[in-house]
């Protein structure tokens, strides 16, 4: 029923910053493509009537009061960084030389 | 990246050929004490990550919890900007690998915003060029939740600018803080004018947005931004050009500036034969002039997806109704309201409002000063002492019920108004009330007649020509001795009754 192509896929790996190989291209289009049809099916089950669902709970509206929390210490905050200078968080090079 | 210099035609020769259609995107960071979908305090200026936790650092596990404040806040300025607010609607990731947000995601709002189609009546006033003030409805396609992001500084390479950068470091305070996206939908037809509605749009929302009290509404420190997109069409056709998108435009001025910028360098591209090309621009404050950006793409896919993590916000009807009635006077409605109350004119009301003194005004005439008073006051005297001293009039410690006080001791006839201005020397040295300083330092006008006619006939007896000439009526004339007068009684006279009595003296008609 779906039609999901090695274009889509490696644009949605590019999408995603995930490399693939040529032979992985392949393969994924055909798994993905099954994937996508398995879901599918639910939408031969549900008629119009029936809402997309985005969440399990049938919950709305939790919400929390606008009252200040301890946040973390910088200390901690930086703490599984890899490389901090200043009290900031480093980076790589964003964009690529042009 | 070389900058080099695009090509611009004269601006009212580009309107000649095309009509400018504008969209305006404008960032509101909301004044809630803590963030978006956590505790976090929001506070400008705290030593860098200090206000971050588990869930605006996007660690593994943490979970966000809407803040009802920000949602509440939402749904009043979509109230305010006359928009429906939806019954039921969701948050959306929007993905992208900048490393400002730490999740590698933006929490917002795609398809199901929170408030929807609505519109705002702006003000245009008058421009230099003579052309008359309008009235143009801006139409609000949306105003939807999201959060800021976090604060990148480039080091090394030149210019301190994301290009040519060796590395980046970052301060994820910010990251998290709530932002409502107000967009417009594409604005058309002000013509020559659309630098200007533009700019007069960010005021008017500016003025709703800080009387509504959700936002510390400072352009300079960035709570409000605004991306400024521009494309022209052909004078008669109706196809939408190619747009650019300007983006972080920070100050009124700079709205203005941009749009026309645009609209003059894409005339220039559209006159070539060639195609404006779909990017976003930078916009440089001293040069006035914008430089290309990001080109818009398929990269520009951000995979939308409504974000798992938190539950749809639906208001019910009762809530957005109580919020409904919290909405405040629209701000350009107060304005025309009080100019009338007061009796000022155009011209007045517009120093008043320049001036920042409309609050204040009005609180002095509450207290019991007349409108002409108090505006004297706020937007001259006290103006120019605050400007000297490079501080806001209302820091120089001299409230609404003082000016209220010594107004009444003018129209009471105790002070005249070079009195009144030494007696604002004391209050602003902080030597008390109006009538406390007037007191301490001797201040009264002599009510004792009979010294001030002793004055006049002196100065008439010393100044005999100027007597002739008043009597054969050159009653202005008189402006020279009313000074004279008022020298022999060392100020302490009315200067009006000084001017009856020399008249009255002289047989004169006032």
């Amino acid at each position: 029923m779906s039609n999901l192509s090695r274009d889509d896929v490696a644009h949605v790996a590019m999408l995603a910053r995930i490399q693939l190989e040529d032979h992985e291209l392949d393969r994924l289009a055909g798994q993905l493509d099954q994937i996508v049809d398995w879901v599918g099916q639910i939408n031969e089950v549900a008629a119009a009537d029936v809402p997309p669902m985005s969440h399990p709970l049938p919950l709305v509206n939790v919400t929390r009061p606008d009252e200040v929390r301890p946040s973390l210490t910088q200390q901690q905050a930086l703490a599984n960084a890899p490389d901090p200078e200043g009290g900031r968080f480093g980076v790589p090079r964003i964009l690529d030389e042009e | 990246m070389t900058a080099t210099t695009d090509r611009t035609v004269p601006y009212a020769d580009a309107l000649t050929r095309y009509e400018p259609v504008m969209g305006l995107e404008v960032h509101v960071e909301l004044s809630t004490a803590t963030k978006m979908f956590c505790g976090c305090a929001t506070e400008f200026g705290a030593e860098p990550n200090t206000q971050t936790c588990p869930v605006c650092l996007g660690l593994p596990g943490a979970l966000p919890v809407v803040n009802r404040t920000a949602v509440e806040s939402a749904i009043r300025i979509g109230l305010a900007l006359n928009c429906r607010i939806a019954e039921w609607c969701r948050f959306a990731r929007k993905n992208y690998f900048y490393p400002d947000m730490p999740k590698n995601f933006q929490t917002s709002q795609y398809d199901e915003p929170i408030a929807f189609d609505g519109w705002l009546d702006v003000e245009v006033p008058a421009n230099e060029a003579g052309e008359p003030p309008f009235t143009f409805r801006v139409e609000i396609e949306r105003a939807h939740m999201e959060e800021d992001t976090g604060k990148s500084t480039h080091v090394g390479g030149a210019t301190g600018r994301i290009h040519g950068a060796d590395y980046s470091v970052v301060d994820y305070n910010r990251a998290g803080i709530p932002l409502i996206e107000i967009v417009t939908k594409p604005l058309v037809g002000a013509g020559d004018r659309a630098p200007e509605v533009a700019r007069a749009y960010v005021a008017a929302l500016r003025d709703l947005l800080r009387a509504l009290d959700v936002t510390h509404g400072r352009m300079e420190q960035g709570n409000i931004r605004c991306d400024a997109n521009v494309s022209l069409m052909p004078i008669g056709s109706e196809v939408l050009g190619t747009r650019t998108e300007t983006k972080n435009v920070n100050s009124l001025r700079s709205v203005e500036r941009a749009v026309r910028y645009e609209i003059t360098r894409h005339a220039a591209v559209l006159d070539a034969g060639e195609k404006v090309f779909q990017e976003t621009r930078h916009w440089h404050e001293d040069t006035g002039i914008t430089t290309a950006g990001r080109p818009k793409s398929d990269a520009d896919d951000y995979r939308y997806f409504p974000e798992p993590d938190l539950v749809p916000v639906a208001p019910s009807r009762e809530e957005v109704e109580r919020l409904r009635a919290t909405l405040p006077e629209n701000p350009a409605e107060r304005r025309k309201r009080l100019q009338g109350e007061w009796g000022f004119s155009d011209l007045e009301m517009r120093d008043v409002v320049n001036a920042g003194a409309v609050e204040v005004i009005e609180e002095t005439v509450a207290a019991g000063a007349s409108p002409a008073a108090a505006r004297k006051w706020w937007t001259g005297d006290l103006a120019r002492r605050a400007n000297a001293d490079g501080v806001a009039v209302t820091d120089l410690g001299v409230t609404p019920a003082h000016i209220a006080e010594l107004d009444g001791l003018v129209t009471g006839g105790r002070l005249n108004d070079s009195m009144a201005r030494q007696v604002m020397d004391g209050v602003v040295a902080g030597e008390g009330t109006p009538t406390q300083v007037a007191d301490a330092r001797g201040l009264e006008l002599v009510q004792d007649d009979g010294a001030l006619q002793a004055a006049v006939d002196k100065v008439i007896a010393a100044n005999a020509d100027v007597a002739e000439k008043i009597k054969g009526g050159k009653v202005q004339a008189a402006g020279a001795l009313i000074g004279q007068v008022m020298k022999e009684m060392r100020g302490q006279a009315d200067a009006a009754k000084a001017r009856e009595l020399i008249l009255a003296t002289l047989g004169v008609e006032g």
